[in-house]
């Protein structure tokens, strides 16, 4: 056989054989993936709402995790003007997507979690960190305004800096009873402030040495939450109406 | 006659010349965790010793990670070294080094899929990882599959003794933790068990560490080289036979 026949064989044959091993690897583990997907990014969701989970979300088994979701979580999609798509899941709406999309066609998915006593509502931002995109999960308590807490995640942030926004569960947890709107009811978001918080209600400390990521969790929460705004606006209006009066004197 | 004598001395020599851990396997797998180290004495694989040591818990992942490709990938060159054609050898042994980095995606995809999100950048840069390619072309292309898997475990296991090496002294004085991020968490400066932005200590091992702060100089790619370096500096000063006086 001459040379050149020989290499041809040869690479036919070893493509073929990778090709079949790797289609066979990658079709056979297709369904464990997608559930590994899910139960992580539905986690994901529970982090930020982990104050105030039965157990916290480290400690629940991925069944548990798809449970509670189960019965304790409802979700919608809407659009920036506050509209309601129908028939789309939450859970496939994919943020790196929509952000490809024309503004006014892009949907935003929002968790309500109920743990029996109050409803939280769990917004989905996405922006840009040092490296590449940044995204988080922020939940609200049922008055619209103030923060329960904050999950972030991140493609590519230098692990020690910018991926502290995710590994410093510390820094994450600074986020609960923060209020994103302001007395009078105008749209405020949170600040990540380098050097340390100034602002007890409407700031946080950054992360030294990762300012522009931390810059970035500031520009999330800012244009993220705002595409909410009809929306949040509507939970403030049904919050305030029911026992919201009584409670917002008491505070 | 004098055929069946020559089969019968190789059939008794056989065994005997290559035992499964003889003296010659033992030292494949040991220099590279010292004399040859790939890292410290050949000075490859530095760009992910750089990028992935600012936390213990993801180095000791990388390490398993390359352990079971370089090792893998010496093996089936190996087998094949024989039927490889010459002219596309680096082809071939790209082409087994990106299957295996792709298996070993999938299985942490499945396995461990947390790990698997925080590594996967990384995961991927093991095809590039000068390592694994240069124990190919050295030693695999020219040696027998049990040796050649010897001489990749060894090689792994250099290279993720001096990234572990390196990750512990970054996470201890840059954070002060050890194994952030996993159960085995450790946190030296602060209360608690997770560790924390402050260094304030008011209880505990962390009381002695009160007066520490976090050198955020150690969470810079900066760092290991300076640590590498360092390492270099120590390990041809102990044995000057390393030192290339060339």
């Amino acid at each position: 056989m001459s040379d050149n026949n020989r290499i041809l064989l040869f690479t036919v044959g070893m493509t073929f054989t990778v090709a079949l091993v790797l289609g066979v690897l990658f079709f056979g583990l297709k369904d464990a993936h997608a559930k590994n997907e899910a139960v992580f990014n539905k986690r994901a969701i529970l982090a930020a709402v982990g104050n105030y989970l039965p157990t916290p979300v480290d400690e629940l088994s991925d069944d548990q995790v798809q449970e509670i979701f189960e019965k304790n979580v409802t979700s919608t999609v809407y659009l920036a003007n506050g509209e309601t798509v129908e028939g789309v899941d939450a859970a496939n709406v994919k943020m790196a997507k929509e952000k490809k999309k024309a503004e006014e066609k892009r949907q935003y998915p929002l968790y309500t979690y109920n743990n029996g006593k109050e409803d939280f509502y769990i917004l989905s931002v996405y922006g840009n960190g040092l490296w590449d995109a940044i995204w988080g999960n922020v939940a609200l308590k049922s008055d619209g305004a103030t923060i329960a807490g904050a999950s972030f995640d991140h493609k590519g942030e230098t692990p020690g800096l910018g991926a502290e926004i995710k590994d410093n569960k510390k820094w994450s947890s600074q986020f609960a009873d923060k209020r994103i709107y302001d007395e009078d009811g105008n749209f405020t978001s949170v600040l990540v402030r380098k050097g340390g918080a100034k602002d007890p209600v409407y700031e946080v400390d950054g992360i030294s040495g990762a300012t522009v990521t931390a810059n970035g969790v500031s520009e999330m929460l800012k244009t993220g939450i705002a595409k909410y705004s009809d929306v949040l606006e509507k939970i403030q209006a049904k919050s305030s109406k029911g026992s919201g009066k009584v409670g917002m004197l008491l505070n | 006659m004098a055929e069946a004598t020559a089969t019968q001395e190789a059939v008794q020599v056989k065994p005997k010349s290559e035992p499964l851990f003889g003296k010659k396997e033992r030292a494949l797998i040991t220099d590279p965790l010292l004399d040859n180290n790939p890292i410290t004495i050949q000075v490859l694989g530095i760009c992910s010793a750089l990028a992935v040591t600012t936390l213990v818990v993801p180095s000791v992942v990388m390490s398993i990670a390359v352990v079971a490709v370089i090792a893998f990938s010496s093996l089936f060159t190996s087998l094949l070294r024989n039927s490889i054609p010459k002219q596309i050898r680096l082809i071939v042994q790209l082409v087994i080094i990106a299957f295996l980095v792709t298996v070993v995606e999938l299985v942490l995809k499945w396995l461990a899929f947390p790990v698997y999100k925080q590594l996967s950048v990384f995961i991927g840069l093991i095809i590039t990882n000068c390592i694994v390619m240069g124990r190919l072309e050295a030693f695999a292309m020219a040696n027998k599959p049990w040796r050649s898997l010897m001489d990749g475990i060894g090689n792994g296991l250099g290279y993720g003794a001096i990234l572990i090496l390196v990750a512990v002294i970054r996470e201890f004085f840059g954070k002060g933790t050890l194994f952030a991020g996993s159960s085995l968490a450790m946190n030296f400066i602060g209360p608690g068990e997770e560790y924390m932005l402050n260094t304030a200590a008011t209880a505990g091992i962390g009381s002695y560490f009160s007066w520490y702060a976090n050198n955020n100089l150690m969470v810079l790619p900066a760092a290991a080289m300076f640590i590498i370096g360092i390492m270099i500096w120590i390990q041809r000063s102990y044995n000057p036979k390393l030192v290339d006086i060339s």
